[in-house]
């Protein structure tokens, strides 16, 4: 009984956010639509109907599926068998992976259990994430490879050294966080972000590590290979490392975009928005600074947490699909000079900033 | 549970060196490299060494294989180097140093490394490992770093004078 409850358990843990993340990468296809078609004033996709229903086009995304399921698997004579069929696997598997140790809640009290509301409890959690975004560029770097196309194979160059100097970024950045809540492990930064700052102030990441938060986010949309860090694929003009690929291979490419893009804002919310964390209230209800308390059981504080990360996410992820629909591209060197000159630089001197306030203030908020 | 695990992984792990070994396509040896640093990675992660498990994917898995592949598919993007190897004799060698390799191993073994203190006992052990790092190995440690400065100092000239 008990060991079935377990496994149940960590189930469910992994079944929430497999699904949540699966979810949001296939809803992303129709907000990516509909928010540029708002943003350019047009009415964007809303042709896909069932029974003559159309929900804003939310069907859109379901067209798109069975489209590229039913359409030919084509594979060039020259490319290599194996692993042109395992780089979108590849690619989407360390996509998918990387979110297990992003906590979406705190724990969780049923029937004498303690569940933490994370897929998998990690003491290095950041590592983890981290790994996994590293990990990722072996799929796009085979695609490029694999094709037997030289353009593709280019577009695999452009997208492995896009990725790798926004990885090496993301992870000067990240150092200043773990420095300031003193752990690698996401559920302790997070809990850190619950604390007040001068007694009113949440001490969010955002407000502890602001420079850091500038950074981590342009590294993280780089990492994501979109607008304005699309040329590797520049899907209008330039040819990119999935040139060879069609059916449902190419929407796994498209879906991994969309799923690294989940990712970053998981991450950006769990690092420098409170991740869970909802200003003033505690595990036992509301606190304001000024005294004022309400109680609330614990039940809907653990339901209203990851309410709020749910909804932060999805506000990172608006924002970085506005910048995607304002910003032209980057050329491919002065996507490097920003990260090497950039970025990069900018990161080593928030470390060695952070440890002197850090020396100086001799404590962790 | 953990002996079946351990039986998975290094049979995964010597699969995958094979491959490395055996496989003519440069391309396909390294990505067997990287699948065989993987698996000894997952070996970490059964002995409870959650951070050395992260680290060894992030910094040779995720960094220095990456810059492999990514030379190997500058340097060699089609099949032009299936001829016969010039450099053939060399090849001899392999086997001392191969027979040398496996009496060191076969020593280790028989001497026997003993009942290790399980590293679950530090939660991750980022902070056992930091604090050997940090105090017994420091010289080893700042010498490495100084190693690699040089070298990246040495790269930097190299390029330069090229362009």
């Amino acid at each position: 009984m008990s060991l079935a409850a377990d496994l149940g358990i960590a189930f469910g843990r992994v079944a929430f956010v497999m699904l949540f993340v699966l979810n949001m990468g296939g809803l992303l296809t129709w907000v990516e639509r509909k928010q540029s078609a708002i943003m350019q004033d047009r009415i964007g996709a809303n042709r896909a109907s069932i029974l003559g229903l159309r929900l804003f086009g939310l069907f859109h995304p379901l067209a798109d599926a069975i489209k590229m399921l039913t359409k030919e698997d084509f594979r060039p004579a020259r490319a290599d068998r194996v692993l042109f069929g395992l780089a979108p696997f590849v690619s989407v598997f360390f996509a998918l992976t990387a979110f297990a140790s992003i906590p979406f809640g705190d724990t969780l009290r049923v029937g004498g259990r303690e569940i933490p509301l994370q897929a998998v409890t990690l003491n290095v959690g950041v590592l983890y994430v981290f790994a996994m975004l590293s990990l990722g560029v072996y799929g796009v770097m085979m695609a490029g490879w694999s094709s037997g196309n030289n353009f593709a194979l280019l577009g695999g160059q452009r997208a492995a050294a896009l990725m790798i100097t926004a990885e090496v970024a993301i992870g000067a950045s990240i150092m200043g966080v773990i420095m300031v809540y003193g752990s690698l492990n996401m559920m302790d930064i997070v809990r850190g972000q619950g604390a007040l700052l001068w007694g009113w102030l949440p001490a969010w990441g955002i407000v502890t590590q602001p420079l850091a938060f500038v950074l981590f986010l342009t590294a993280g949309i780089a990492a994501t290979k979109r607008i304005p860090f699309d040329m590797p694929e520049g899907e209008s003009e330039i040819i990119g490392y999935f040139v060879e690929y069609s059916g449902m291979k190419f929407g796994m490419f498209a879906m991994a975009d969309f799923l690294e893009t989940v990712v970053i804002a998981g991450m950006t919310t769990s690092l420098f928005l409170g991740g869970w964390q909802v200003p003033y209230l505690d595990a036992a209800g509301v606190r304001l600074p000024w005294g004022w308390t309400w109680a609330l059981p614990h039940l809907l504080v653990v339901l209203l947490q990851v309410g709020a990360f749910v909804l932060k996410v999805c506000a990172v992820i608006f924002f970085m699909m506005l910048i995607r629909w304002t910003l032209p591209r980057f050329r491919y060197d002065q996507a490097m000079r920003l990260g090497w000159l950039g970025l990069f630089p900018l990161s080593i001197a928030n470390i060695v900033l952070t440890g002197l306030v850090l020396l100086l203030w001799g404590g962790r908020p | 549970m953990t002996h079946a695990a351990f039986l998975v992984i290094a049979a995964l792990a010597v699969a995958s060196a094979l491959g490395l070994v055996l496989r003519r396509n440069a391309i396909h040896g390294a990505l067997f490299l990287v699948v065989n640093l993987g698996s000894v990675a997952a070996l970490y992660l059964t002995l409870g060494a959650e951070f050395l498990a992260a680290v060894q994917v992030i910094v040779y898995a995720g960094a220095i294989m990456v810059l492999f592949v990514f030379a190997i598919m500058v340097l060699i993007p089609g099949k032009e180097e299936t001829g016969l190897d010039p450099r053939r004799g060399w090849r001899l060698l392999a086997l001392p140093v191969g027979a040398l390799l496996a009496l060191q191993l076969l020593l280790v073994v028989r001497a026997g490394v003993g009942p290790v203190a399980p590293a679950a006992a530090v939660p991750g052990g980022v902070e056992a490992v930091a604090r050997l790092l940090f105090t017994r190995y420091l010289l080893p440690f700042e010498l490495t770093s100084v190693l690699l400065l040089a070298a990246m100092v040495g790269v930097l000239l190299l390029a330069r004078r090229r362009v």
